[in-house]
């Protein structure tokens, strides 16, 4: 077990690396100077070159990268080129929105999608089986935009009961309208990413319906339906957490997009607008702490995944 | 069925040549007997027939603008109405077709280059580099799409190269990751070995053994990495990263059309539908695809009953 | 406590697999359906408890008792099986639930039928460990499928399978998955088991010499319809049917004993 999580973990500080160090190149890439883009083009040789000593362009690259790193493992992201701001502060600001909201949609994601794969999968062949079968491919496929839209016409345009836009600027200390805000999101991830879920659920539980130890639990004096609950549920349990690695990228994702629809000041919202406005400095530091924060959670549900599942618990 | 890995009861020997030629075409057949491969074979030849025929003609120039005739419901002679400018949406949407084949098309190419590629050298190679590339492919699957699409548009701007290289390498990827076990597999399998000992060139041997084998595996990848694609595309465009404001595009329409969603709050179905329509057909063909190619299938899902005849082995020695 | 099956039939999407198989297993009595792969034999023992894999029909008669069980509830039939009848399959590796110990899947089948405490049933799951001669029982009721091996899996099957002291026993192809020098230990446990306990017993298999040792009356199938019935030693040695024939050839050569089991 120590031997696994030390591989693990080595291999999650060397992807941390290479997502660094491609972060970095790629935004470094450009053609043409970054000193005289800021700088704007009837600047002077003067402005431009003050820019690039400003912000360390005339050092060697391997050494920017250094440079960077060595301010990231300090806890500084980096620095917005257009306001200065730090880009620490301006995550841990905006996190305060994206963090429930993540948390909310994976809620919402698993409550929606387990019972329903499940149900889905016993009742297979049915027609009700078949319908929810149908709707979660649907739903699957409905593009997470649109599938917003769909939902604000729907619950804030013709019924009026959550706002369809915006977060209140009190922030969490009016804990109801900040909730309230977040709701219709949250549903919105959360039914999408559950779709998605809820697919992977029901050929889960498909397979474990197939499964010998459940036909010998039956064997025993179980009904078939208690049979795959109680034998072979656990192990479509163990599949989940799997998969829940990927549902949290994808709920970034979706959040990125939502965000922007419903106006939420969150992190996702800022991404776009950072990269819209050519703000490397602070794409970068973003891009770094998203994808930082992907790996960590992969590396996360990897050890718990490895610890729940008795098969795996010794090393072979 | 030439596949010697799977469980119960594969019968081994010349036998199985034969069989396994007439059965590589049978998941065509197979294919289009499901329901999910039907649909989502005829939904890819409509948007296949709406881009085409949309490059020849639309009812109506998806640009031209009729400030007059804003927000016409749906009838005649505008069938699904107009949007804010008085364009027609029906021309809008079909000339959208276009950007999304094109944008599918582009990325499982480039999701196949970097996909062989990757797999290739992660099966074919040193072992050195072998292990680099599967650690390497390992970390790259966690980058979402997305997150690459930013950094690419973060330094050359938005635009549908953006929308096509990001999912091709975030797909390509994956399909590397999926095919490389695949081929290993195959490389060290007892059909290329006797197919090299009957003097067949690698190469031949390559093509003969190898890609029926990767093939199925490969094409449900493709398949679900050009549903992403529309997806992405879809997203991309709605924050501006994706297709430029001079092309039609579904996602760009959703953009636009948000705006007015207090008081013309039907008009966003149609972009919507069509993109969700699109990708499930693409879904469901994926589905199809690795249930038509699944050879454990082709016996039925009955464990109970090995193949007929497989036992009657034993000469005619009596104790 | 006897099994009357009757023109039981069994149809899968469509194809008939099971066709109008009688036949009858008296108290006490030890009896072998015997068929190459694919005859239905498998099938027919499970249409008796209710276990045909989903999209599978089965029709005709089967009695247990006087009671007749096709078209019984999935519930009513539940408490029969562990209970009164017991299975055992042929693919140890694969009927045990992997994520958990061994001594909890013996506990279970007692814990279903009897209302005892966890700590009685894991009493006496050591108990039923040890009548099936696992090694250590005590520390083997700790472990996981996967740590055993596919004979003392069996045995766990086994145990699983006679934990209440059911009146009837099948057992599908038990051996047949297993090392042939397994074999033989499972087979006498088994027949020592039955017998000590006075259970009948409906043993299938395709090896006709295995059933010489553990059976003494056979019913032969092919394509699923019964093509001779008769007591094994007869079997072996006048055949009237060519298929029987034709098992008696392929049987294991180093089993067979003329004369067969008691």
């Amino acid at each position: 077990m120590i031997r696994y999580t030390l591989t693990r973990l080595a291999l999650l500080l060397l992807g941390l690396i290479v997502a660094s160090v491609l972060i970095f190149l790629t935004l470094r890439v450009l053609p043409g100077d970054i000193a005289q883009l800021i700088a704007g083009v009837n600047s002077s040789p003067g402005q431009a070159a003050a820019i690039r000593e400003r912000l360390g362009l005339d050092r060697p690259l391997p050494l920017q990268y250094l440079d960077w790193i060595g301010g990231v493992l300090r806890g500084d992201l980096g620095r917005s080129l257009l306001t200065g701001s730090s880009v620490t502060g301006q995550l841990a600001e905006k996190a305060q929105v994206t963090v429930p909201l993540g948390l909310m949609s994976l809620t919402i994601a698993v409550l929606f999608s387990v019972p329903l794969g499940v149900l889905s999968a016993m009742r297979r062949g049915r027609a009700d089986g078949t319908a929810m079968s149908v709707g979660a491919q649907t739903l699957a496929a409905v593009p997470v935009v649109w599938a917003g839209m769909m939902l604000v016409v729907v619950f804030a345009v013709w019924l009026g009961w959550l706002p369809a836009q915006g977060f209140p600027r009190a922030g969490w200390q009016d804990p109801g309208a900040a909730f309230r805000a977040l709701l219709l999101p949250a549903l919105t991830i959360g039914i999408v990413e559950g779709a998605m879920l809820l697919r992977f659920v029901r050929s889960a539980t498909l397979q474990a319906v197939g499964q010998d130890y459940v036909r010998t639990a039956a064997a025993k004096g179980l009904t078939r339906d208690r049979a795959l609950i109680r034998h072979g549920l656990p192990v479509v349990g163990l599949s989940v957490i799997t998969v829940l690695g990927l549902q949290v990228a994808g709920i970034i994702v979706g959040a990125v997009v939502i965000e922007q629809l419903f106006s939420l000041p969150g992190i996702g919202r800022m991404l776009v607008d950072d990269v819209s406005a050519r703000d490397l400095p602070k794409v970068q530091g973003e891009l770094l702490a998203l994808t930082g924060f992907v790996l960590i959670v992969g590396f996360l549900v990897d050890l718990v995944h490895r610890v729940i599942d008795p098969r795996q618990r010794e090393a072979t | 069925m030439s596949d010697p890995s799977t469980g119960s009861g594969t019968t081994t020997g010349s036998a199985t040549d034969a069989v396994a030629r007439r059965s590589r075409w049978r998941w065509l057949r197979r294919l289009w007997q499901l329901s999910t491969g039907r649909f989502g074979i005829i939904v890819v030849l409509v948007v296949l027939a709406t881009a085409v025929t949309a490059g020849l003609w639309t009812p109506f120039d998806p640009q031209q603008v009729e400030i007059s005739n804003r927000w016409a419901a749906p009838g005649w002679p505008h069938l699904l109405g107009t949007d804010g400018s008085g364009r027609d949406i029906l021309s809008l949407i079909m000339a959208g077709a276009r950007t999304t084949v094109f944008v599918a098309i582009g990325a499982g190419v480039v999701a196949t280059v970097i996909g062989i590629a990757l797999a290739a050298l992660g099966a074919l190679t040193a072992r050195w580099m072998r292990e680099s590339v599967a650690v390497f492919v390992d970390i790259l699957i966690a980058f979402p799409v997305l997150i690459i699409a930013m950094m690419i548009s973060a330094v050359w701007g938005g635009s549908l190269a953006v929308v096509i290289w990001s999912v091709g390498i975030g797909f390509g990827v994956n399909i590397a990751r999926v095919t490389r076990p695949e081929l290993r597999r195959v490389l060290h399998s007892d059909f290329v070995l006797a197919g090299r000992a009957s003097g067949l060139t690698p190469l031949q041997n390559l093509m003969r053994h190898l890609l029926p084998n990767v093939a199925p595996v490969f094409i449900v990848q493709l398949s679900w990495a050009m549903a992403v694609a529309v997806l992405a595309e879809a997203g991309l465009s709605y924050l501006g990263f994706g297709a430029p404001v001079t092309e039609p595009s579904w996602g760009l329409l959703l953009a636009e059309l948000q705006q007015y969603i207090t008081i013309h709050p039907l008009s966003v179905v149609w972009p919507g539908l069509a993109i969700t329509i699109t990708v499930l057909g693409l879904n469901l063909l994926g589905d199809a695809l690795r249930d038509a190619t699944d050879p454990t299938l082709s016996r039925g899902r009955d464990r109970l009953h090995p193949p007929r005849g497989a036992i009657r082995h034993v000469p005619e020695v009596v104790a | 406590m006897s099994l009357v099956v009757q023109d039981l039939t069994v149809d899968i999407a469509g194809r008939r697999v099971v066709d109008g198989v009688s036949f009858e297993v008296p108290d006490g009595a030890r009896v072998g359906l015997i068929g190459e792969s694919g005859s239905g034999k498998s099938l027919t023992a499970l249409a008796v408890l209710g276990l045909l894999p989903d999209g599978a029909e089965a029709s005709g008669s089967v009695r247990w008792n006087g009671r007749e069980l096709i078209g019984l509830a999935d519930r009513e039939l539940a408490t029969l099986r562990g209970d009164e009848i017991g299975i055992v399959f042929q693919e140890p590796r694969t009927a045990l639930n992997p994520i958990r110990t061994v001594g909890r899947q013996i506990a279970e089948s007692i814990r279903i039928h009897e209302g005892v405490s966890k700590k009685d049933a894991a009493a006496r799951a050591i108990a039923e460990a040890a009548r099936v001669a696992l090694p250590d029982p005590e520390r083997i009721v700790a472990r996981y499928p996967h740590q055993l091996s596919g004979g003392q899996r069996q045995r766990v099957a086994i145990a699983m399978a006679l934990a209440c002291r059911p009146r009837l026993l099948i057992a599908d192809e038990p051996t047949t998955a297993l090392d042939v020098t397994i074999q033989a230990e499972i087979l006498e446990l088994m027949l020592s088991l039955v017998k000590n306990d006075g259970m009948s017993l409906v043993f299938i298999t395709h090896d006709l010499a295995v059933l010489s040792q553990i059976a003494t009356h056979g019913v032969v199938l092919e394509d699923g319809r019964v093509v001779e019935d008769a007591p094994v030693s007869q079997l072996l040695t006048t055949p009237s049917s060519p298929v029987t024939a034709g098992l008696l050839r392929d049987a294991t050569a180093t089993l067979w004993r003329p004369g067969g089991a008691e």
